[in-house]
C-alpha cells in the first residue's frame, strides 16, 4: 500500500508540470496583459516597459515558466496586478470555496445516495419514475438558470435568504449556493447509485445475506451499499476538483469571493500569475482527490489490493 | 464502528443545515447625519494611488478621500477652486499657484505647497510605474524624469518650484491656457509625507484630505469609509459614511438592491435597464456623463487612408440608425451623438449639438450612394472589432452591422469581430492589427473640449488608436492651447473639431449616460459628469 501511494505521488509530478505548462502557454497566447492595464488609452511606452519588466513579461515564455516554477517551489506565487500577493488572494479565496465545496459534497452524499438507494430498491415504482424525471430536469437545466431562479425566489420574492453572500461567507449563507452548485452532480449521483444498487440486489452475495436471515437494514448497508458505492465514490472524487474549478458560475451569481471569482478576474485581466497560481493548486487538489478515491476502493472492497 | 461515524456525519450535516437560518445582510445603523450607506463597488485594477488610478472604481474612492486644487462642479462640470487660493499666469506657460491655508490631511498634517510638488514629482517619475504619469507631461523637465526609453536622469520635475510654504510655481514646456482646469483630476491630488515614508502602510489604508477617511480596507471585498468630522472643506459629508462592497457581478448588486440589502448601485446592468424604471421608479437615475462612443478606423491600413475612403466613412455613418439602437438596445441610456464631444461640457464648454450635420442622420439612400461613390467598402466587406468580455458590446455592434447591411442590401457587408478579453483587444490595437473599423470609447479625464480632441486625434497622441493625422487639425489645436483667453481657445478647438468632421476621422455613435439606482433610505443622490455618485451629498434617513 505504501509503495503504491509513493508511486502514485511520483506520477503526479509529470502531470503537474504538464498541466501548469499548458496553462502558462494558454494564458500567454492571449496577448499582452499590460495593454489592458491602462484602460482605453495606450500605456505610455516607458511605463509599459517598466511594468513588463516588473512582472517579468519581457523575457521569453520558457524563461518565464522556469522562473515561475522555481518560485512556486519556494512558495512564491508572484504578485497580482493590483499589487497583492497571489498567496494572499489564495488565503482568502480557497477557504471560502472549500467551504462551498464541502456543502455541495455533503448534499451530494446525503441526498444523492439516499435517493439512489430509495429508487434502486423500488425500481419501476412511482417513486423511481418520479425521481428519475426530477433528476432529468435538474440535469437538463443549466446551473446559472437554477441559480438565478433560486436567488430570485428565495432572496427577493420570499426573503428567506439574502440574495448575495457577505464577504466573510459563513457556512450558513453557503447552504443555498452549495445546493445550486451540487444540483447537477447530485442528480448524477442519484442515477449512478440507483443503477448500481438495482444491479447488485440480484447478486449472489445479497441473496446469501438474505438467506442467512440478516435484518434488512444490515443487508442494505453492509452488503448491498458497500459494494454499490464504488462507482459513486469515483464520481464524487473527481467531482471535488470539478466543483472547485466549476464554481465560477455559482460564485458570480451569489457574490462569493472564492476561487471561481479570482479565476474569472484573473482571466479577464489576463493576469498570468493569478490564473496559473490558482489552477496549479486546483490541479494538485484534483490529483489528491483521485488518489484518495483509489485508496478508498480498497476500503470498500477488500478484494481490491494495491501491491 | 463504521456505522457510528456515518451517523455522526449525518448528524453534523443536519446541524449545519439547521443553523442556516436566514440571516439577512441589512443596511447600516440608523439614519440622519450618522447614517451609513452601502454601495456597490468593483475591485480596483491597480494599486490605489492618485497617479496610478485610471478606472472608475478606484477613482470613486479617490473622489471621496482626496480634494485637489480644483474640483469639478458635480452639476455643471465647471472647474472651481478647491484648495487653490489662486492660480495666476500672464503667458499661459508660467503659473503661480497659492494653496489655501487651513487645510490638513486626516492625520493632522498640514496641506502645503510641498504636498503637491512632492506628489507630482512622484507621479511623474518613471521608476514609480504610475499609470497616469503622462498627466504631468506638460510640465517642464518631464522627459528627464520620464524618458521614452532608458533610465530617468532626474527625480524631480525642473518646472516645479516651491516658493513659499503655501506657494509654488509651475513652468510648462509649451503654452496651455486651459491647463489650470485640468487640475481637478485625481492624479493631481496632494499626498501626505506618510505616503513616502511608509508606502506599503499607506497603500493598505490610504490617508487623504477629503470629506471621508478610510476606516478599514479588505482588498477584494470591502472598503469602509467614514465621515471625517473635522474636515475643513466646504463640502462636508451629509452622511455618516459609505461601505463600498465588491460585487462579483453587477447583476447580483442590482438583485441585492431590489431585495433591500444594498443602498446604492451606480452601474445598472444592461439586462436590467428595461426593468429599472418599474422596479425603482424615481429612484432610478439616468443622466448624461462625459463619455462618447465612436467607431475608429485603422489609418495605417492603406485601404482606409484614401480620399475615397473618406466618402465610405461618411456613408457608413449615415447608414447607422442611431436613434433606433439607443432606444431598443440601450433603453435610452445613450443619446445619438451629433458631435465629437459630450453634452456635459455645455455650450460654453465647447459642445455643439448638430455639428455633425447630415453625416450623422440615418439616410439609407444617401448612404448607399456615398459608399458607392467612394468605390464601395474596402475589400467588399468590413469587420467591426470589439471585446466581448465586458459591457454589452456584442449587442450594439450586431445592431450597427444590421443597420449597415440593411442599407446596403447585402447580408455580408458588415460582420462583428469579437475578441475574448479587453487586454487582448487593447494589445491588438496597439500592435496596429485592426482589419477594419473598431469600437472606441472615450471617458473624459476632465471636462474640457481639449480632452475630447487632442488625446484622440492629434498626431501620435496617447489615444489616437487609429493613427489619424492631419496637419490642419494639429495646427488648430496648438493655436488653441496657446490662446490665453479661454473662450477664444474653445472657438479654436471647435474649428479643429470641424476638421475631424470634414474628414469623418471617427464615426460618432452616441453619448453615454450614467445610470444608478438607490434604496428608499437615501435621498439627494446624483451622479457627477464622470458618472460617479456624489457621495458626500447623499442623505440617509
Amino acid at each position: 500500500m505504501g509503495r503504491y501511494v509513493i508511486r502514485r505521488l511520483l506520477q503526479m509530478i509529470p502531470v503537474f508540470i504538464g498541466a501548469t505548462l499548458l496553462i502558462f502557454l494558454m494564458v500567454n497566447v492571449m496577448g499582452d496583459p499590460i495593454a489592458g492595464l491602462c484602460g482605453e488609452r495606450q500605456c505610455d511606452p516607458a511605463t509599459a516597459a517598466q511594468l513588463r519588466s516588473e512582472f517579468g513579461l519581457d523575457k521569453p515564455v520558457w524563461q518565464q515558466y522556469l522562473t515561475y516554477m522555481g518560485n512556486v517551489f519556494t512558495g512564491d506565487f508572484g504578485t497580482a496586478f493590483n499589487g497583492q500577493k497571489v498567496t494572499e488572494l489564495m488565503a482568502t479565496a480557497f477557504p471560502i470555496t472549500i467551504r462551498l465545496t464541502i456543502v455541495a459534497i455533503v448534499f451530494e452524499i446525503i441526498i444523492g445516495i439516499t435517493l439512489g438507494v430509495l429508487t434502486g430498491l423500488r425500481r419501476g415504482r412511482p417513486v423511481d419514475s418520479g425521481v428519475l424525471l426530477l433528476t432529468l430536469v435538474v440535469i437538463s437545466v443549466p446551473t446559472f438558470v437554477t441559480g438565478l431562479i433560486v436567488q430570485l425566489l428565495l432572496g427577493v420574492k420570499w426573503n428567506v435568504i439574502s440574495p448575495s453572500v457577505s464577504s466573510a461567507a459563513p457556512l450558513g449563507e453557503l447552504i443555498v449556493p452549495g445546493l445550486v452548485l451540487a444540483s447537477v452532480s447530485l442528480a448524477y449521483v442519484t442515477r449512478l447509485s440507483r443503477t448500481s444498487i438495482a444491479e447488485n440486489t440480484r447478486s449472489d452475495y445479497v441473496r446469501t445475506a438474505v438467506a442467512k436471515g440478516l435484518p434488512r437494514h444490515r443487508v442494505i448497508t453492509r452488503h448491498l451499499l458497500r459494494n454499490s458505492l464504488i462507482p459513486v465514490i469515483t464520481f464524487i472524487g473527481t467531482d471535488i476538483g470539478a466543483l472547485m474549478g466549476g464554481a465560477i458560475v455559482t460564485e458570480r451569481i451569489f457574490n462569493i469571493h472564492g476561487v471561481g471569482y479570482q479565476l474569472y478576474q484573473g482571466i479577464l485581466r489576463q493576469n498570468t500569475q493569478t490564473v496559473v497560481g490558482f489552477v496549479t493548486i486546483l490541479v494538485i487538489i484534483f490529483l489528491l482527490a483521485n488518489l484518495l478515491v483509489d485508496l478508498l476502493y480498497a476500503v470498500l472492497d477488500p478484494r481490491i489490493r494495491y501491491a | 464502528m463504521r456505522r457510528a461515524t456515518h451517523a455522526k456525519w449525518a448528524a453534523g450535516a443536519l446541524a449545519v443545515a439547521l443553523t442556516a437560518t436566514a440571516c439577512g445582510g441589512g443596511g447600516g445603523s440608523g439614519g440622519g447625519a450618522d447614517g451609513v450607506l452601502s454601495s456597490s463597488w468593483g475591485d480596483p485594477q491597480n494599486p490605489l494611488e492618485p497617479a496610478n488610478t485610471n478606472e472608475v472604481q478606484g477613482g470613486k474612492v479617490l473622489d471621496m478621500v482626496f480634494r485637489g486644487l480644483k474640483r469639478y462642479n458635480p452639476k455643471n462640470a465647471k472647474a472651481e477652486n478647491m484648495l487653490a487660493e489662486k492660480i495666476e499666469t500672464t503667458d499661459s506657460t508660467n503659473f503661480t499657484i497659492t494653496v489655501k491655508n487651513g487645510w490638513t490631511f486626516s492625520n493632522g498634517e498640514k496641506v502645503t505647497a510641498k504636498s503637491f510638488v512632492d506628489a507630482w514629482n512622484y507621479g511623474a517619475n518613471l521608476t514609480n510605474n504610475q499609470r497616469n504619469a503622462y498627466f504631468f507631461g506638460q510640465i517642464d523637465g518631464y522627459t528627464a524624469v520620464h524618458p521614452d526609453s532608458g533610465k530617468p536622469t532626474a527625480t524631480t520635475l525642473s518646472g516645479l518650484k516651491v516658493t513659499g510654504p503655501q506657494t509654488f510655481t509651475v513652468k510648462l514646456s509649451q503654452k496651455f491656457s486651459t491647463w489650470p482646469d485640468t487640475l481637478g483630476y485625481a492624479a493631481f491630488a496632494p499626498l501626505p509625507s506618510s505616503f513616502f515614508k511608509d508606502h506599503a502602510g499607506w497603500l493598505s489604508k490610504p490617508v487623504g484630505n477629503g470629506p471621508y477617511t478610510i476606516d478599514s480596507y479588505t482588498k477584494g471585498s470591502q472598503m469602509s469609509l467614514r465621515k471625517w468630522d473635522t474636515y475643513p472643506g466646504p463640502d462636508k459629508a451629509q452622511n455618516g459614511g459609505v461601505d463600498l462592497k465588491v460585487y462579483t457581478d453587477n447583476n447580483t448588486a442590482y438583485t441585492d438592491l431590489t431585495a433591500g440589502n444594498l443602498d446604492l448601485v451606480d452601474d445598472v446592468p444592461a439586462s436590467q435597464l428595461k426593468n429599472a424604471p418599474a422596479d425603482l421608479g424615481s429612484r432610478y437615475i439616468n443622466t448624461p456623463a462625459g463619455i462618447i462612443q465612436t467607431l475608429a478606423f485603422p489609418y495605417y491600413d492603406k485601404a482606409w487612408n484614401t480620399p475615397d475612403a473618406q466618402k465610405v466613412r461618411t456613408g457608413l455613418s449615415m447608414a447607422i440608425n442611431r436613434k433606433q439602437i439607443t432606444e431598443t438596445i440601450f433603453q435610452k441610456t445613450r443619446t445619438p451623438a451629433t458631435d465629437w464631444t459630450s453634452p456635459v461640457l455645455g455650450k460654453d464648454g465647447g459642445y455643439q449639438a448638430g455639428l455633425c450635420g447630415k453625416a450623422c442622420d440615418f439616410d439609407p439612400a444617401a448612404a448607399k450612394k456615398m459608399i458607392a461613390d467612394g468605390g464601395g467598402l474596402p475589400g467588399g466587406r468590413i469587420q467591426l472589432t470589439y471585446n466581448a468580455d465586458t459591457g454589452s458590446h456584442k449587442d450594439w455592434i450586431d445592431a450597427v452591422c444590421n443597420s449597415i447591411n440593411n442599407t446596403l442590401g447585402n447580408d455580408r457587408a458588415c460582420v462583428g469581430r469579437p475578441i475574448g478579453t479587453f487586454a487582448d483587444f487593447r494589445s491588438q490595437i496597439t500592435q496596429q492589427k485592426m482589419p477594419g473599423p473598431f469600437r472606441a470609447g472615450w471617458q473624459m479625464d476632465y471636462p474640457l473640449i481639449q480632452n475630447f480632441l487632442q488625446p484622440l486625434y492629434f498626431t501620435n497622441a496617447s489615444s489616437n488608436d487609429g493613427k489619424w493625422t492631419n496637419a490642419e487639425f494639429d495646427k488648430l489645436v496648438n493655436e488653441a492651447n496657446a490662446e490665453s483667453d479661454t473662450q477664444t481657445a474653445i472657438k479654436k478647438f471647435q474649428q479643429a473639431e470641424g476638421v475631424v468632421r470634414d474628414n469623418m476621422a471617427a464615426i460618432p455613435l452616441w453619448y453615454q449616460n450614467g445610470s444608478a439606482g438607490y434604496s428608499e433610505r437615501l435621498s439627494n443622490v446624483e451622479l457627477n459628469p464622470f458618472s460617479v455618485p456624489v457621495y458626500n451629498e447623499i442623505k440617509v434617513s
